[in-house]
């Protein structure tokens, strides 16, 4: 059934996205290649809302990836598959907190996992960027509009309208 | 029994501050993560004194290493201290409930206006967008992370791979865990 499916996968998801929202966007495309769920581009999308709405930005792109795939108890299944491993983790944690953070192995896991999500994250960006970017119009846009969003500092949402505004005046 | 009912008064009251608290957390933040901090601790340390200035920012800290989005594991700590397993799972339902209807009812307007040309040319436009974002973020995650030659190394070679074959982000993460995990207990035995 969807909803089982659904559900295990954001599960999934919910436990091995380490680090925060856009550690999602890796595992949310593995399952556009492995379900017809929704396509990559919709992803590109769901994270461009998710990230100008109010909320965690994952907590966002679960609601709106389970809803894409199966409607309203889509979008409620999918969050609650997100959050649950988290909810148990965090307070099975609460009781041993401080000797937590200060755990020797805990730092070396997560010493050797942030440069693998860093890596994970670049490498959606590339898939992401090829279906996109597909001619050099497109690809001079994507430069110049990289090299504003790294020279200044302006939050999501500012970038996000920005793009749209231009998407419309360039007729992209 | 008054005295019960009066005591099951109390700890109602106690769960609606909480949602509200939390609600309000979801529902006036934008981006996740660290972007949710000021407001964090507006509600939680200045307005209702439930948790301190250190407690947060361990809370953060241990948010980053755990599963999940960080903003939502950040409530469920706070939850839980102020009353147990009851208040955990209130702050996570309340922190998650703006997002639920709000993206719902956007994606339900966007998805019939999808056909629009105007609508269409801006979402061509926002998709250039949000790779630039994403680029970006993997920059400043790497100068946040990336210190030792070992994280370098790790990068480097999870890049390669990645190109080279199809890999579940799944089986990365549990891989450099492991290998991290390996470098710990061979550090321990030395």
């Amino acid at each position: 059934m969807i909803y089982w499916l659904l559900f295990f996968e954001f599960f999934k998801i919910g436990l091995f996205a380490i680090g925060g929202g856009m550690v999602t966007i890796p595992f949310l495309f593995d399952l556009t290649k492995k379900y017809d769920w929704f396509s990559a581009a919709e992803l590109t999308d769901m994270i461009a809302v998710s990230q100008s709405t109010p909320g965690p930005v994952g907590v966002n792109m679960a609601t709106y990836a389970g809803f894409q795939t199966a409607g309203i108890s889509g979008g409620i299944i999918a969050t609650f598959g997100l959050v649950l491993p988290s909810v148990v983790i965090v307070i099975w944690l609460s009781k041993l907190l401080s000797h937590y953070v200060e755990n020797q192995l805990v730092k070396e896991i997560m010493t050797a996992v942030r440069p693998a999500v860093a890596a994970l994250i670049l490498l959606a960006g590339v898939e992401l960027f090829k279906l996109s970017v597909t001619t050099w119009y497109v690809a001079a846009f994507a430069a110049g509009f990289f090299l504003l969003v790294h020279f200044y500092k302006k939050s999501p949402i500012f970038y996000i309208l920005l793009a749209a505004v231009l998407g419309v005046v360039f007729k992209l | 029994m008054a005295e019960r009912g009066s005591m099951g008064r109390a700890a109602l009251a106690e769960y609606g501050r909480i949602l509200v608290s939390f609600f309000k957390i979801g529902l006036f933040t934008f981006g996740g993560g660290y972007a949710m901090l000021p407001l964090f601790r507006q509600e939680l340390i200045e307005k209702r004194g439930y948790i301190s200035e250190n407690e947060l920012l361990d809370y953060y800290s241990i948010g980053q290493c755990t599963p999940g989005v960080i903003a939502v594991n950040v409530a469920t700590f706070t939850g839980y201290k102020i009353s147990g397993v009851s208040g955990a799972c209130i702050a996570t339902l309340a922190i998650n409930l703006p997002s639920l209807v709000i993206i719902m009812v956007l994606a339900g307007i966007l998805n019939t206006l999808s056909a629009n040309p105007w609508v269409a040319h801006a979402f061509a436009g926002i998709r250039i967008g949000v790779i630039a974002l994403i680029l970006n973020e993997v920059i400043l995650l790497l100068k946040k992370t990336v210190g030792t030659n070992f994280q370098r190394g790790m990068f480097i070679f999870i890049l390669i791979l990645l190109f080279a074959v199809h890999l579940s982000a799944v089986a990365v993460v549990l891989f450099a865990a492991l290998t991290g995990g390996i470098k710990y207990w061979k550090e321990r035995a030395r």
